[in-house]
């Protein structure tokens, strides 16, 4: 039973998330292990198994781009590997204003930041930050809305579309997580965006 | 189904409570005297185990053998705890993974000491309902680890329970003031207790209490309060009575009763004096509640990081939060009062007991298992990001962190040697990318793997988090369809032989009977008394006339000659005559030490000051 099957939606990413939530609590009255402590062994497995995948599944709906990796991965054939869905690409467009990034960065590794230079990457950073949350609505919603308008014919051109921003997305997160981490700010605990 | 209490195994106190079917409503059970608090404090002795206040009164006299506390050892290795130990009085040693505490010529782990405590409050709970207790909710702090939830679980076991969920503090809490008190909404509790602090975040909605993100510190609580002023008091003593207590157990625990006691009195009051009799002199000071701020004020700001953090995880802004609920005895203090509200914006709650509160959640969510209060549902995480240990030493996340559980994720092994047989894994616990820098869980082994070349065989390995916050772990070889044998290596925590060892010992080493034990009390309580007014003699004796020296010296002696029998009314009756026949001695003993320090003000006042410290 894949994620969309789990709250009976078509395969998607246009999704009420009011409503995902109110069917999420309703199937968690169902299947959460609490109400099935006086139930066989065998039913309390049962509950387990599906109260662990209704968690699964309401994580990844819930959040529009976690939604899109999904879609992707399991249009692909490999649903139940969590995980990124696609490896982080330089967007060509940026190729040559990446390459400065990462020597500014090595430079910055190796001897330490002037005043000017701290200031310069930070622009850049901010630049960046800004740029990623445009990939990510870009793929919420005009890729979304593309997906769910596809005919069978139009979907291997958007789901490539989507891959290609997916790729976009994670690779500015992790030059942005560098660039933060060479600024100095970044914060301990905080290392959530390095696992996807 | 059976009846299912509610147990919070707190640090400092815990508690017993069970959820009364006409009214519907949390209830703490008390003990035969009405005390609801039972202090996490056991005392090894002579002539037995002794259990919450007896074991108490036994902390100066005996530092060695009373164990208090010990929920910080809790699934701990020897590592993780060295830097706190010498805060111990009691000796704390290695032990295969775990530690084991010293009592000199036994030595028993964290598990068996908690064990000893929830045994009281099961008997407790028994003795109060008249019926038998065998299951029960307990809470743990939100940010415990697998190894900590596993060792209150066998904790249980050892004490005769059969622990049906561990529930995390905050939530419990949550629970109960869910009851009445809160509007559908966000809500952030604070929970800063003796040892642990916890933030949890959690949306309200149709009885629905869904956890968005937890955060902590589970060495982080009132006792580190204590110790910072212990630590300010060691030195006031030194600069003013030229003497260095640091090294004398009864001493170090004298101060730190009193260290506590004067933190709680600072929480009403502005200042308070402490008074503290030590053999060569008589300590006096007062200390106002701005001194104590200065001492406690970096401990406090540490517990706003996690509450910031969780706040991200969650990507909530704190204006975003509804309501804030304070819940452990350390949320009394006035500066974290203050320190929450900044943070929040808002008037936080209080309404219902902070030392109470989680153990009348654990209770409701004891009736949730019983199939009571059928609407209310509670959705928890898991704290910290489960992973597994890849090539160099890598941590690759199969759970993050505040995911919601029950929750599982499947991973596929190989091998790569032709022909191998087993194949190894190591699960940890943490937020760092190196294994080394996480919580090593446990190492699997999986076996049984038929010969094939390398990289054919498919082991779908499947991590399962329940709703305890605990792992389970199977494999499956797909090729084949056989279940793969997985042999678990805890990192750290008892063996399941250990725990059954463990069941039987406890009953081999329980308690004689109600009778013995209260027998104990009153001639331990006897002791205390004797050592006092020996000390009291020795230091001040020509304070009084001679023949009251006398009266107290046959007192004295009536007492030590019938300690050592059985009638327990008789020595309770010779100690209290002891006790009257030495109040003289004492007031004058105490006017004589403030003399010239407070002018006019009256011994006496200055002994209730002091409280039962």
């Amino acid at each position: 039973m894949n994620h969309f099957e789990v709250f009976e939606l078509p395969r998607k990413l246009g999704i009420d998330t009011a409503e995902l939530q109110r069917r999420f609590y309703a199937l968690s009255r169902r299947w959460h292990p609490d109400f099935h402590q006086a139930a066989p062994p065998e039913a309390q497995a049962r509950a387990l198994e599906a109260s662990a995948r209704l968690n699964a599944a309401y994580r990844t709906l819930r959040d529009p781009i976690a939604r899109v990796e999904y879609l992707v991965r399991l249009e692909e054939g490999r649903p139940t590997r969590e995980g990124a869905a696609v490896g982080p690409t330089a967007p060509p467009e940026l190729l040559e204003e990446m390459f400065e990034i990462q020597e500014a960065l090595a430079e910055a590794k190796a001897g330490g930041l002037d005043a000017d230079g701290h200031r310069r990457l930070a622009a850049e950073r901010d630049r960046l930050v800004a740029r990623h949350r445009d990939e990510e609505a870009r793929l919420a919603g005009p890729l979304a809305a593309a997906w769910d308008a596809a005919d069978a014919g139009e979907r291997p051109r958007v789901l490539a579309a989507c891959k290609q921003a997916l790729a976009t997305r994670a690779y500015l997160a992790t030059v942005i997580d560098d660039l933060t981490e060479a600024l100095g700010e970044s914060q301990e605990g905080h290392v959530t965006h390095r696992r996807h | 189904m059976s009846r299912i209490v509610g147990i919070d195994l707190g640090t400092t106190n815990s508690l017993v409570a069970f959820v009364e079917g006409t009214a519907g409503l949390p209830r703490v059970i008390p003990d035969a005297e009405g005390r609801t608090l039972l202090p996490s404090i056991v005392a090894f002795t002579p002539d037995g185990v002794l259990v919450g206040d007896a074991a108490r009164r036994q902390l100066v006299r005996r530092p060695e053998s009373t164990v208090y506390s010990v929920k910080r050892l809790m699934g701990r290795g020897y590592e993780d705890i060295k830097d706190e130990l010498c805060y111990f009085p009691y000796k704390v040693l290695p032990c295969e993974g775990i530690v084991k505490i010293d009592l000199g010529g036994r030595a028993v782990t964290p598990p068996e000491v908690s064990a000893i405590i929830l045994k009281a409050l099961r008997e407790r709970a028994e003795a109060y309902l008249g019926e038998p207790v065998e299951k029960a909710v307990v809470t743990v702090p939100a940010y415990f680890n697998d190894s900590q939830r596993q060792a209150t679980k066998d904790a249980g076991r050892i004490a005769g329970l059969d622990v049906v969920r561990i529930v995390n503090e905050p939530t419990a809490a949550s629970l109960a003031y869910g009851l009445h008190r809160l509007e559908a909404g966000v809500i952030a509790v604070y929970d800063l207790g003796g040892g642990t602090f916890d933030v949890s975040l959690l949306r309200v909605k149709d009885g629905v209490f869904e956890v968005l993100a937890t955060h902590g510190n589970t060495r982080l609580g009132g006792d580190d309060f204590d110790r910072a002023i212990v630590l300010w008091l060691l030195d006031d003593i030194r600069a003013r009575h030229d003497a260095y207590l640091g090294r004398d157990a009864e001493a170090m625990q004298e101060l730190r009763l009193a260290a506590e006691a004067a933190k709680i009195r600072l929480s009403s009051d502005e200042r308070t004096t402490l008074t503290i009799p030590f053999d060569a002199f008589t300590y006096h000071r007062e200390i106002t509640r701005a001194d104590v701020e200065g001492l406690v004020g970096r401990l406090v700001d540490a517990t706003l990081g996690p509450c910031r953090l969780a706040l991200a995880d969650a990507g909530l802004a704190p204006a975003d939060v509804d309501e804030v609920v304070l819940v452990g005895g350390s949320t009394r203090v006035p500066l974290v009062r203050r320190r929450v509200q900044e943070l929040f914006g808002r008037t936080p709650h209080s309404q219902l007991n902070p030392d109470e509160v989680v153990a009348a959640g654990a209770a409701v969510q004891a009736h949730i298992l019983e199939g009571g209060f059928t609407n209310m549902l509670l959705l928890d995480v898991t704290p910290l990001s489960l992973g597994i240990e890849t090539l160099g030493g890598i941590v690759s996340v199969l759970v993050p962190r505040n995911t919601t559980i029950p929750t599982s994720a499947r991973e596929l092994f190989t091998t790569s040697v032709d022909g191998q047989a087993v194949v190894d894994m190591h699960v940890v616990q943490g937020e760092r990318e190196l294994a080394k820098d996480c919580r090593s869980l446990a190492r699997f082994e999986l076996g049984g793997i038929a010969p094939m070349p390398a990289g054919m065989p498919k082991i779908e390995v499947v991590f399962l988090i329940d709703a305890n916050g605990i792992l389970q772990v199977t494999a499956k070889e797909l090729r084949t369809g056989k279940a793969a044998a997985i042999e678990v290596k805890p990192t750290y925590g008892l063996s399941e032989a250990d725990v059954e060892r463990m069941v039987e010992d406890s009953f081999a080493y329980a308690e004689a009977d109600v009778e013995a034990r209260l027998l104990i009390e009153t001639r331990n309580e006897a002791d205390t008394v004797i050592t006092h007014v020996e000390r009291a003699l020795r230091q001040g004796g020509e304070l009084v006339a001679a023949d009251e020296r006398a009266a107290i010296r046959r007192a004295l002696e009536e007492l030590t000659r019938v300690r050592g029998g059985a009638d327990r009314d008789l020595i309770h009756e010779r100690t209290v005559a002891l006790n009257r026949a030495t109040e003289h001695l004492a007031e004058r003993m105490m006017d004589a030490a403030l003399k010239g320090a407070l002018g006019s003000k009256r011994a006496a006042e200055i002994m209730a000051s002091r409280g039962d410290a």
